[in-house]
C-alpha cells in the first residue's frame, strides 16, 4: 500500500527530504534560503502589495509574524500552554530597546541580550506562580499579563505613557549592508536569520530531552509528572524559550520601526499570532512559518478591499479551521507511523 | 487616597452593583457555554456588542427618539423599555445561535482540537466586530435618551437614580429567571447533565446538538439583557466595546469559578464593586491593573476560583 497524495505537502516535502542524501539536503537548504533571500526582489511581481511597501510589509508583519510564531510555537504547540498573552514579551523586547537605545549609546545588538534577558525574566516571574494552573485558566493568566504590560507602559510616565517612545535609533550597518527607512531588504535578511535560528534551536532541542518532556507534558501532564518528568521545570523552560524569541522579535521591530507607543501592543497581536500557529499547522515548524506568512501578508495583500479585509480576514479563520482543523501544515499523526510499520513487515 | 473611597463609599457601591449585574448577565454568557462545551466562547464579547445594537436600534428606529426629544414617561416609558430589552435579548441570541451554527457545530462532528475550534470562534469574533464597524463607519453611536435619570431619593449622601435601580432590579430578575430555568425545566436539567457528563447524558438520550444550541441561546439572551442595560446607562454604544466588557465579564466569570451559574453571579458582582472601589483609590487608568491581579492571586490560592464548587476537575 503506497500513499501517494501529492496534495498533501507535508508529507510529500517529508518524503522528498528522507530520500535525499546529505549533499542534496544541503543543497535543498541553501537552495531555499538562498531562494527566500531573494524576495525582496521580487517586489514587481504579483505578489506586491498594493499600498504598503512590498520589503517593508515582508518585514513587518510578514517576517516578525513568523517569528513570533515560532516562538509562541514553543509554549503552544510543543508543550501544549495555551497562552494568549505573548504580546507582553514583544512589548518587553520593544520598550528595552526603545528605552536603552534613547537613552544609552548601546546599539540594536548590544541591546539585543538585554531585551531577551528582560522578556525571559518576565517569563519566568510570570510561570513560577501560574504554570500549575491549567488550560484555560493559564490562558485568562496570560491574557491578563498581556494586558498589564499594555497598562503600564500606557499609564507610567517612564514610558511617555500613549504618546509612546520615538527617535529609536536604527541598527549599525553590517560591513557593506546598510538600514535604511526607504529599502528594508537588509532587515529583511536580519529577521530571516534570527528565523533561521530559532527553527535551528527548535529542532535541536526537539529531539532531545526537553523535546521529549515537551512532547509527554502536551499529550498527558499527570501521565509526564508520574514518569518522573519535572513538568513544571520543562513548563517554565518552554514558556521561557518562547518569552526570549518574543523579546528578540520586540527589540528589532521597535529598531525598525523607530518609533513605539503602547497601542501597538493589543490584545489583537497575541490573537493573531496564534492564529498564524494553529492555522499554519499546531506543533509543525513548516506549517507555522506558512501559516504566519500567509496570515501577515493576506490583509496587506488584499487592500484593495481595503475596508473590508479584516472582515475577510475573520472569515478565512473560520473556513479554513472548518475545514482543516489541524491547520494547512498539521503534524505527523502517530497514526501515520503505525500504518507505515504495518506495511513495512 | 482612601478618603474618595470613604467620601464616596455608598455612591461607589451602588455603581459597581449596577456594573457588578451587567458583568453578571455576560458572564452568565460565557460560563454556561463553558459548563457544557469546556470552551471560552470568544464570540461572547461581539454577541453582547450586537446586543447593545438591539436597544439603540429600538429606541432610534423603532420608535424614533432622537437626541433631542423629551425622554418617554408611564406606560410608554415602560413599553420602549421593554421592547427594547427583548429586542436586544432577541438579536443577541439569533447571533449566538449564529456563532454556534458557523464556527462550532462542523468541527465538534468533527470531533477536532480545542484550539481550532477556540480560532474558528476567534474568527467569527473578528467578522461580526467588522461587520458591525463598517456598519457604524467606525464611528460610535449614540443613543437616544429614553429613560430620563432622575434622582429617586438620597441615601447616606448617595444619589439613588432611576438607570441604576431599573438595571439593578430587572437584572436581578433575569438572572433569577434563567437560573430557574437551568435548575427546573426539562431542558436546563439536559444543559446541566451534559456539563456534568456528557458521554453519560448522550446514552440518557439527550439530543446533544439541541442542548448545545439552547446553551448558546440562552446565554445570548442574558449577554443581549446585559447590552441593554449597558446602554441605557452609559447611553452609547461602538463597534469595539465588546472588548473591554468581555474580557471583564470572562475574568468575572473565571472569578466566581467557571462553568457555574452562581459563581458568575458572585463572581459579576465582585468584580464590579472591585472595580469600582480601584477605579477610585487608584485612579481609573489602573482598574483593570488591579482586578487582574486580584484575579491572579485568586487562581494561584483557589484555583477552583473564590466560589467554585469543586465538582468537575478542571480539565487542561
Amino acid at each position: 500500500m503506497k500513499i501517494r497524495n501529492y496534495w498533501n505537502l507535508r508529507d510529500f516535502g517529508a518524503s522528498m527530504w528522507e530520500k535525499s542524501n546529505r549533499p542534496q539536503r544541503i543543497a535543498i537548504a541553501i537552495g531555499s534560503i538562498f531562494l527566500v533571500g531573494l524576495l525582496p526582489f521580487a517586489g514587481a511581481s504579483f505578489l506586491a502589495t498594493p499600498i504598503a511597501a512590498y520589503d517593508a510589509v515582508l518585514v513587518y508583519p510578514v517576517g516578525v509574524f513568523v517569528l513570533m510564531a515560532l516562538g509562541l510555537n514553543i509554549v503552544v504547540g510543543k508543550s501544549g500552554m495555551l497562552d494568549l498573552g505573548y504580546v507582553a514579551f514583544f512589548a518587553i523586547g520593544a520598550y528595552t530597546m526603545a528605552l536603552m537605545g534613547t537613552h544609552t549609546g548601546l546599539n540594536t545588538w548590544e541591546i539585543m541580550p538585554f531585551g531577551i534577558a528582560f522578556s525571559m525574566l518576565a517569563g519566568v516571574l510570570l510561570g513560577l506562580p501560574t504554570l500549575r494552573l491549567r488550560g484555560d485558566y493559564l490562558a485568562i493568566v496570560t491574557l491578563g499579563f498581556g494586558e498589564i504590560v499594555r497598562l503600564i507602559a500606557l499609564n507610567s510616565s517612564w514610558t511617555k505613557g500613549p504618546n509612546g517612545i520615538a527617535n529609536i535609533p536604527m541598527p549599525p550597518d553590517i560591513g557593506p549592508l546598510k538600514f535604511k527607512l526607504e529599502d528594508q531588504k537588509v532587515f529583511f535578511w536580519v529577521v530571516v536569520t534570527m528565523i533561521l535560528l530559532v527553527i535551528w534551536m527548535i529542532r535541536r532541542l526537539s529531539i532531545r530531552r526537553p523535546g521529549r518532556a515537551w512532547e509527554s507534558i502536551r499529550q498527558d501532564e499527570d501521565a509526564a509528572e508520574l514518569m518522573g518528568v519535572p513538568t513544571l521545570k520543562y513548563k517554565i523552560w518552554s514558556f521561557t524559550l518562547g518569552a526570549a524569541v518574543g523579546g528578540a522579535a520586540g527589540v528589532l521591530y521597535a529598531s525598525k520601526n523607530l518609533f513605539i507607543a503602547p497601542e501597538m501592543f493589543t490584545l489583537n497581536v497575541s490573537i493573531l499570532i496564534l492564529s498564524c500557529v494553529v492555522f499554519g499547522g499546531i506543533g509543525n515548524i513548516w506549517g507555522v512559518v506558512v501559516g504566519a506568512t500567509i496570515l501577515g501578508y493576506l490583509p496587506d495583500r488584499i487592500r484593495f478591499i481595503s475596508d473590508a479585509r479584516l472582515l475577510v480576514f475573520g472569515l478565512v479563520l473560520v473556513v479554513v479551521m472548518n475545514f482543516r482543523p489541524d491547520g494547512l501544515l498539521p503534524r505527523k499523526k502517530r497514526e501515520k507511523a503505525i500504518l507505515k510499520r504495518e506495511v513495512s513487515v | 487616597m482612601f478618603a474618595v473611597l470613604i467620601d464616596q463609599f455608598w455612591s461607589l457601591t451602588i455603581a459597581g452593583v449596577a456594573l457588578g449585574f451587567i458583568y453578571v448577565l455576560i458572564s452568565l454568557g460565557y460560563t454556561m457555554v463553558y459548563g457544557v462545551l469546556r470552551m471560552i466562547n470568544f464570540a461572547n464579547s461581539e454577541i453582547f456588542m450586537w446586543g447593545t445594537f438591539g436597544t439603540v436600534i429600538t429606541n432610534r428606529d423603532i420608535f424614533h427618539y432622537t437626541q433631542l426629544s423629551d425622554p418617554a414617561k408611564g406606560w410608554k416609558l415602560a413599553l420602549v423599555l421593554i421592547s427594547a430589552l427583548l429586542m436586544s435579548m432577541f438579536v443577541a441570541a439569533l447571533t449566538a445561535v449564529f456563532v454556534e451554527f458557523v464556527a462550532y457545530r462542523r468541527l465538534r462532528a468533527k470531533g477536532t482540537n480545542r484550539l481550532a475550534t477556540l480560532i474558528s470562534a476567534i474568527g467569527i469574533s473578528i467578522a461580526l466586530q467588522e461587520v458591525m464597524r463598517l456598519l457604524t463607519a467606525s464611528r460610535p453611536v449614540g443613543s437616544p435618551r429614553v429613560l430620563e435619570k432622575i434622582i429617586l431619593t438620597e441615601v447616606w449622601g448617595a444619589n439613588i437614580r432611576l438607570d441604576t435601580v431599573i438595571t439593578i432590579i430587572a437584572a436581578a430578575i433575569i438572572y433569577f429567571l434563567l437560573e430557574r430555568f437551568i435548575k427546573l425545566s426539562r431542558m436546563g436539567k439536559a444543559i446541566r447533565a451534559v456539563s456534568q457528563n456528557e458521554d453519560a447524558a448522550k446514552l440518557m438520550g439527550v439530543n446533544l446538538n439541541r442542548v448545545i444550541t439552547m446553551t448558546f441561546l440562552v446565554g445570548g439572551l442574558a449577554t443581549g439583557a446585559a447590552g441593554f442595560f449597558y446602554v441605557t446607562v452609559f447611553e452609547y454604544t461602538k463597534f469595539n466595546i465588546g472588548f473591554t466588557m468581555g474580557l471583564a465579564a470572562f475574568t468575572a466569570a473565571v472569578l466566581g469559578g467557571i462553568g457555574n451559574i452562581r459563581g458568575a453571579f458572585l463572581g459579576g458582582l465582585s468584580l464590579g464593586l472591585l472595580e469600582t472601589y480601584a477605579s477610585a483609590v487608584l485612579g481609573t487608568q489602573w482598574k483593570a491593573v488591579t482586578v487582574f491581579i486580584v484575579l491572579v492571586s485568586v487562581l494561584l490560592f483557589k484555583p477552583n476560583g473564590l466560589f467554585g464548587e469543586a465538582v468537575q476537575q478542571t480539565r487542561a
